[in-house]
Formats: structure tokens, C-alpha cells, sequence
């Protein structure tokens, strides 16, 4: 089955779009979703740890099933804290 | 007054105007039920900041799950709402790119005392930092690179403790 998965931020620009679709095995869960989309997108793969994600609008876990059509997103962590990635200064 | 209460935006924020919309919420809602009218009005403005980690910020990108973003400010409102029964909560939060100085997040809460606006306006401010999908990615001399923090869910227990300890809620 079909699901659009819609990615943000560093993860959106990783992937090279932030709107996509994937194919998953009916009874699949988020965490196959995830797996679908690292496996084309191998660069994504650091951030499985410590990206949240929604089904639907809302918060879900990795753990939550998926049904076709919905619309599963990925959202790394927000931008309260003091954790940078990408370039140092100087780097 | 007219706007909403709750608003994710590329438009530059119009605080007097969220206000008013706060201000007119409360006296509608408080209406129903013979409450008190507003007294204390607290506002928290979160604007671009020049320095960050010892770099020199040129100009902040914000980007948001605007759907999602709506529904968690409506969550937020709610949590208030549940805690500080005479509170009305207003939240605004730009996207797009902002220059230093620019308001990124407005939150406003009108009461009838200002103790309860005081910690609603502060824990609302922390919800939305832990919760809401809003991410800033920083153009700095010589580089750029999104800000990321603690990733949160929000029915997760510690969130929702320290948002309630910053905001001096008393068990």
C-alpha cells in the first residue's frame, strides 16, 4: 500500500523534498515507513533516534500501524534547544 | 475583533491586534459565565537575536508543519485553559525569513490577576518551544545550519513538568 510521507527542515533537505509517497507491506508501521525511506534515502538514517513523527495530523509513535493513503510525517527535533548540526564556526 | 487567536504567518506580527483579540476572547467567554474581566495582560515576544554560540547571525529561516503547528497551539490553549480557568491564551508565530531584531512569537494571556497571566504566558511559551513543529535554520558569517533541540511528544510526562515548574505551578 501507499502512504505520502512529507518530510521538514534537515530532514527535507536531506532528502532533497519534503513531499514524497512510499510503498509499504499492509499491517506495516511507522517504523517501516521510516525504513522504506532510509533505504533510498541512505543519509537519513543518523537521524532515526531523534526524529518525531505524526500520522494524520497527529503525534504518533514508531509503533503506530499505518492504513493507505495517510499521510505520515517526519520532523526533526524542534528548534528549542541548543544542539546544532551542520557547519561549526570555523568548520 | 477579528484574527485569530492562534496563527502561524509569513506577515510580520501585529501585537496590538493580537491583543485586542485576547482581550475581546476573554470578555466573550467570561461573559457566559457572570467571571471576572481582564486585569493583567502578559505578553512574551521572542525576537532574532544577533549572536548565537558565539557566531554572528545574519538572518533566521523559520519553517513550519503549519496543520500541525495549528492543532498543537490549539493543545496548548487547552492546557491552559484546563490549569488557568480565566485565562485566555493567544499565540503567534511567524515563518519565512526574519531579520535580527524581528519578531519571531508572540504570546499573549489576559486574566483577571496577573499571577495566573504571568505563568500562562510562560508556559505557554515552553510548550511551544518543546512541542510545536516549528524549526529555524540560522545564516551566520561563513555558514548556515538548522537549530535543533530535544525532540518531544506531547503527551510526554517531562515535558509537561518543566513547562509547569518554569511557570512556578505549585503541585
Amino acid at each position: 500500500m501507499r502512504v505520502r510521507v512529507k518530510l521538514f527542515a534537515s530532514l527535507r533537505e536531506l532528502a532533497g523534498t519534503g513531499d514524497l509517497e512510499t510503498s509499504v507491506e499492509p499491517g506495516a508501521t511507522i517504523a517501516d515507513v521510516w525504513a522504506a525511506l532510509v533505504s533510498r534515502y541512505p543519509a537519513l538514517a543518523p537521524y532515526a533516534a531523534a526524529t518525531s513523527c505524526a500520522r494524520n495530523l497527529e503525534y504518533a509513535r514508531l509503533s503506530t500501524p499505518v492504513d493507505p493513503d495517510d499521510e505520515i510525517a517526519f520532523m526533526p527535533p524542534v528548534s528549542g534547544g541548543e544542539q546544532v548540526v551542520g557547519p561549526k564556526r570555523g568548520g | 475583533m477579528d484574527g485569530p487567536l492562534l496563527a502561524i504567518t509569513a506577515a510580520p506580527l501585529d501585537l496590538a491586534r493580537l491583543i485586542d483579540r485576547v482581550v475581546a476572547e476573554h470578555q466573550r467567554r467570561r461573559a457566559a459565565r457572570d467571571a471576572p474581566g481582564v486585569g493583567a495582560i502578559a505578553m512574551f515576544l521572542g525576537s532574532v537575536r544577533d549572536r548565537s554560540q558565539g557566531r554572528i547571525v545574519q538572518r533566521l529561516e523559520y519553517e513550519a508543519y503549519e496543520p500541525l503547528a495549528l492543532q498543537v497551539f490549539d493543545r496548548i490553549a487547552s492546557e491552559c485553559a484546563a490549569e488557568w480557568p480565566d485565562v485566555v491564551l493567544g499565540l503567534h508565530h511567524r515563518i519565512g525569513t526574519l531579520d535580527i531584531g524581528e519578531v519571531s512569537v508572540a504570546v499573549v494571556a489576559a486574566s483577571p490577576h496577573r499571577a495566573q497571566a504571568f505563568a500562562a504566558c510562560r508556559y505557554g511559551m515552553e510548550r511551544v518551544k518543546q512541542i510545536a513543529p516549528i524549526w529555524k535554520r540560522e545564516v551566520f558569517e561563513g555558514g548556515e545550519s538548522w537549530v535543533e533541540g530535544a525532540s518531544m511528544h506531547p503527551d510526554d510526562r517531562a515535558g509537561l513538568e518543566e513547562a509547569r515548574r518554569v511557570a512556578c505551578v505549585s503541585e
